[in-house]
This record gives structure tokens, C-alpha cells and sequence, in this order.
């Protein structure tokens, strides 16, 4: 492994990450900072833990890394480490939603760099990873290609297709990240649909290999981001990562409600402050970007 | 200049698909084919067949269908064909399609081989007669319906060389040969098959050669002269060659296996009323379901042979 950054830097660009997160959906005025939140240390660990040979000069060359961020809603989360990693200036975060923007409400090739598929329909990312897994034999590159999927859009009855047919084809490099959080849009998970769980026996049943983690404990990511690149050369990997929707922000976390609406001025306050920001940084962010008040 | 007559050859629509792949297959190496449990049907099975490795038949899943073939087709640098039967293809997939094919206009080559009422004995459970209305819906999504074996090959080259998203409409029957060998084809460009001065008969796909048939009997029995062209893509559509016709002629009368909701009927039916609104007359599956048949019998029951088209325009015109 070629040599990354500590596990306390890593801590800290998700700090970093997570205010800019909160700041665009706070100004975008809609978003859904719940699944951005508990996402945030699993994308963190993968771009910058070296699991992801990406170039934001050449976003597309034919042997990169693909990520599909199959929860196409958590798009502010992956844009903030997009612009983290170079792909485009971050002052393009506080553009998120609105009209003319490259940063759509959910995820879009057509309009992002570093984007590989456009997504938020849920349930299709498997089957766009797979088909982009195959492509690499087909060309004779051996290239990862990691789907990023919420717990709610294994409902979906596609995403098992596409399970059993990576199985089929002994798909290589695929590896699956399912960001656990335990809430829908609705309500808690098991109280819309408890069918999902368990998560990892239904993974094995469909020929995979499965690693369970707490999603947001640094060490166990990247322990089992390794394993899945062994792995993945004999089958398809599915991380089971548990995490807490809205992780960092303490009146967010673990509720639904979070899911999927932006805080009001006196909560993106607060959300701030939880996250370590200093009232006069969040006073300058306001006075500069803030058109609402 | 076209082969056409009564007694025109048929030829096999599938076989030919078939065989066009594994041609395309071998100028193109990273081309690739994709079909859902259904190869020896739509005849995907003869690409598979010389070209393994390129092959995937993903089994009954074709929402997964789209979805792989949009995986392989994400960084455009290849040509994807994708096949099944209609219904399930362009209906059960219909929101992939939207979000990968359609919205990133990505180069899937949609290509169904069992549609409209001709499908027959399996009934309406396969009998899509609406995916034409679904496929125009989508931004991108260039349809087309080729009426023979002929011209269905020079689709598939333009398909496969022309970058974007295409849903191409075959069939399960055999159709009457109407072009030449050597018949062009271009995105939007419609052929002038007849010539008439005094109704204007746009078809596609099976119909056309039922059209044909339909102006002869017209001409034999009524002295009616109609013309007839078939617009060969559905969209783009050669407004300019509908408008040019419907100026001399003044009626047009559109007929399609499929329903007359969203189809052929609607797409001439929106050229006409912007640009020179005549009477427009849609002739097709009604707002109804099909049932078990054989392909002649069901286009009987549906008023669409030869015989029943030219009485049923022949009252229409009366009705003006």
C-alpha cells in the first residue's frame, strides 16, 4: 500500500468534509444531509486512502478506478470530495441544486467530473458496476469498480439481479460498499421493510464475500477495504459498513426526519458548531454566501 | 426503383438481425451483445456463438439487462446492442432506460424483436403495442422501424457507426421484401415508395408492405391515388417529406401495428398540425388489449390487412 495519510488526517478531512457538505445543502435550502453524513468516512477512506487511482486532469482515463455512487442522493457528500481531490474548485459546492449548476440534486455524468454514472433512482448502481466490471475483462484492464448503495435500495429488486449475475460471470474487482444507516426516508428500516436484513447471508447466498465494519472506525474501513482487494480477485465483495445516518451532527444523528431536508439558519448554526467551527468563521461563511437573510 | 409487388419474397427479419451482428462483431472488436434468456429467439445467440467473450446473457432480468449494458457503454467508446422481447425490454426497463440510455444518451442499441400483435399466440401478456409511444417519450432516444430485411441491415450499420441511444423495433414475423439490396438509409430520412395525388399513407414496419398492397387495391377499385412513404425512423421523422406530400394530397392516413396512442399515428399527427394541418386520419391497435391468435388472424380481427385498409380509408375519405 503506498503510503497514506494517518488515520487522525484521515479524521479530519471528514471533519472538513462534512461542514462543506452541510454548508452546500444549507444553502442549496434542500438535499439530504442525513446520508451524505453517514457515507462521509467510507467515501473518505476510499479517495484518500489510496483504494481509488483516479486523475481529476484526466477524469476518464480508460484504466481509472470507477466509484458509482449508487445512494445517488448523498451527491453533496460526494461532491465535497470531488472538489476535494482536485476534480473542481470547491467554491462550486455552494452552487449545489441551483439552475445552471454542474451539480445536479443527484449525482450526473453528463454534468460532473469524476462522475460515473448518473444516478438517485435507486437500486441501479449494481447493475451499471457490473456492467462496467465486465467491460474491464472485455478490455483486458484491471481496473476496481466499487458501488456505494444504501441499505433501503437493497428493496430494490435489482440490485439482486445484478448480485446474482456478478456471481454468474465471476465478476472480478467488484466490489460493493453498503452504507448501513439503518433509516429510510420514511422511518427506521425495519420498520418500512426489516426484509433487507440479514444483509451479509443474502450477499453469501448470492456467491459473495462479505466483511462486516463499523463505518465510521478508520481502522476496520480500511482493514476491510484491503481484504475486498484480495478478495475481489476470486468474487465479488460486499462491505457491510454500519453507520449512523447523520454522523457529526449531533441533532441529526440516528433520527429520520434528517433524511432528506436542509437545516433552517438556527440549526445550520448549530450543525456548525458541532462540527468545530468557530462562530466567527460561521458569521464570515454567512455574511459572504448566505442570500437567504 | 423499389422490388415491391404483391408476391414480394418474405424475408427473415431475426435471422438477418443475427447474422448483421456477428458481420458488425468482426470489423468491430470491442462491440459488445447482451440479451435476457432469449438469444435463440432474437438471434443474439449467433453473436454469442463466435464471440464469447463479448457475450453476456444476464438471464431473466431486464432491468439488470439495461443496467450492465449501460455499464459497458458508460465511457461511449463502444457500440452495446441489448435485446429481448418488446414488452420486456422497453416496459419492464423503461426507467433505466430512461436514466442511463436515455438521459446520458449513451451508445445502447435497443433492438426488440417480438412487438405489436404479430407476436400472436403468446397474447396480450407479449403483445407490446405501446413501446413506441414509451421509447419517443424519452429525450435521445432515436426510434426506428426497419420494414425488411434490407433496410433493417443498413439500420443496424447506421446503429452500430452513429454514436448515442437507438431503439430499434423488429419482429417475430417474416415481412415481404420492399427495398432493394442496395437501399440507403439515413437518421430522419424517410423513402417515397408511391406516388399519388390524392391521399398521402404513412407506415412503418409490417405496413408498409400492407400499404403498398392497400394503394393498388385503392387505385384498382376507386381510382384513388395514393401515395405512400415510409418514414423509417419514428423520431427523428422526416417532417419535411410529410409536409411535401400532405401539400399535394391534403389527407393522410397513418397506419402502425402498435396502438394509436404515441405512435406513428401522433408523431406525423404533430408534424402535420404545426406545419400544414390536414385531416389525419390513425389507423392501428385501438385502445385495447390483444389476445391469442396467429399473426394473420389477429391482423384480420384488427382491420389490418391489405383489403380491410383500403375499405376502411376508402370510408374515411368519404367522410370529408
Amino acid at each position: 500500500m503506498v503510503s497514506r495519510p494517518s488515520i487522525q488526517e484521515l479524521q479530519e478531512i471528514a471533519r472538513r468534509a462534512r461542514i462543506e457538505t452541510i454548508k452546500a445543502i444549507y444553502l442549496a435550502g434542500s438535499g439530504h444531509p442525513g446520508g451524505s453524513l453517514s457515507i462521509m468516512d467510507l467515501l473518505v477512506a476510499l479517495y484518500f486512502g489510496g483504494y481509488v487511482n483516479v486523475d481529476p486532469k484526466n477524469p476518464y482515463k480508460p484504466d481509472r478506478d470507477r466509484v458509482i455512487l449508487s445512494k445517488g442522493h448523498a451527491a453533496p457528500a460526494f461532491y465535497t470530495i470531488l472538489a476535494f481531490k482536485g476534480f473542481f474548485d470547491k467554491e462550486l459546492l455552494y452552487t449545489l441544486r441551483q439552475l445552471g449548476s454542474p451539480l445536479q440534486g443527484h449525482v450526473s455524468r453528463k454534468h460532473t467530473p469524476g462522475v460515473e454514472a448518473s444516478t438517485g433512482s435507486l437500486g441501479q448502481g449494481l447493475s451499471i458496476a457490473l456492467g462496467m466490471a465486465l467491460k474491464a475483462r472485455v478490455d483486458g484492464l484491471d481496473y476496481r469498480t466499487y458501488a456505494l448503495l444504501s441499505d433501503g435500495e437493497l428493496q430494490e429488486g435489482m440490485t439482486w439481479e445484478a448480485a446474482m449475475t456478478a456471481k454468474h460471470f465471476k465478476a472480478k474487482r467488484l466490489i460493493a460498499v453498503i452504507d448501513n444507516n439503518n433509516i429510510q426516508l420514511d422511518d427506521f428500516v425495519p420498520k418500512v421493510n426489516s426484509g433487507i436484513y440479514p444483509i451479509e447471508d443474502k450477499f453469501q447466498a448470492c456467491g459473495w464475500h462479505t466483511i462486516t465494519i463499523d463505518g465510521h472506525d478508520y481502522n476496520q474501513i480500511l482493514e476491510a477495504y484491503d481484504e475486498a482487494l484480495k478478495v475481489s480477485e476470486e468474487k465479488p465483495v460486499a462491505i457491510r459498513a454500519i453507520t449512523v445516518k447523520g454522523k457529526g451532527v449531533k441533532f441529526m444523528e440516528n433520527t429520520p426526519a434528517w433524511h432528506g431536508k436542509a437545516p433552517d439558519r438556527e440549526k445550520f448554526i448549530e450543525a456548525m458548531k458541532d462540527l468545530g467551527v468557530s462562530e466567527k468563521e460561521i458569521e464570515e461563511f454567512l455574511s459572504k454566501y448566505d442570500r437567504k437573510n | 426503383m423499389f422490388l415491391y409487388t404483391k408476391d414480394a419474397p418474405k424475408g427473415d427479419i431475426r435471422k438477418v438481425y443475427g447474422e448483421t451482428l456477428v458481420e458488425l462483431g468482426r470489423k468491430d472488436p470491442k462491440m459488445c451483445v447482451l440479451d435476457g434468456d432469449l438469444s435463440t429467439s432474437t438471434k443474439t445467440a449467433m453473436f454469442g456463438k463466435e464471440f464469447p467473450d463479448r457475450f453476456f446473457n444476464v438471464g431473466i432480468d431486464e432491468q439488470n439487462l439495461v443496467g450492465v449494458a449501460s455499464g459497458l457503454a458508460y465511457d461511449k467508446d463502444r457500440a452495446v446492442f441489448a435485446s429481448s422481447f418488446s414488452m420486456f425490454l422497453t416496459g419492464r426497463a423503461w426507467e433505466i432506460i430512461r436514466q442511463h440510455v436515455g438521459y446520458n444518451d449513451l451508445p445502447v442499441k435497443l433492438v426488440a424483436t417480438h412487438t405489436g400483435i404479430t407476436v400472436g399466440p403468446d397474447g396480450a401478456s407479449h403483445q407490446m403495442n405501446e413501446d413506441i409511444a414509451i421509447m419517443r417519450a424519452i429525450p435521445n432516444i432515436r426510434v426506428v422501424v426497419p420494414a425488411d430485411i434490407h433496410i433493417l441491415k443498413k439500420v443496424l450499420y447506421k446503429a452500430h457507426e452513429t454514436p448515442g441511444a437507438f431503439y430499434i423495433r423488429l419482429t417475430r414475423e417474416k415481412f415481404p421484401i420492399v427495398y432493394p439490396e442496395d437501399v440507403e438509409f439515413e437518421l430522419g430520412k424517410g423513402h417515397l415508395l408511391r406516388e399519388g395525388k390524392d391521399l398521402t399513407i404513412v407506415a412503418i414496419g409490417l405496413m408498409v408492405s400492407h400499404a403498398l398492397d392497400a394503394a393498388t387495391i385503392l387505385k384498382e377499385k376507386y381510382g384513388i391515388e395514393a401515395e405512400v412513404i415510409d418514414p423509417v425512423s419514428v423520431k427523428p421523422i422526416d417532417g419535411n417529406l410529410l409536409v411535401e406530400s400532405a401539400r399535394k394530397t391534403k389527407k393522410v392516413v397513418t397506419i402502425e401495428e402498435h396502438s394509436i396512442i404515441g405512435g406513428l399515428g401522433d408523431a406525423v399527427f404533430s408534424v402535420l398540425g404545426e406545419h400544414y394541418p390536414v385531416p389525419v386520419k390513425k389507423i392501428g391497435i385501438p385502445d385495447v388489449f390483444g389476445e391469442s391468435g396467429t399473426a394473420q388472424e389477429l391482423l384480420r380481427k384488427f382491420e389490418l390487412m391489405p383489403d380491410q385498409l383500403a375499405e376502411r380509408i376508402y370510408k374515411w375519405l368519404k367522410t370529408l
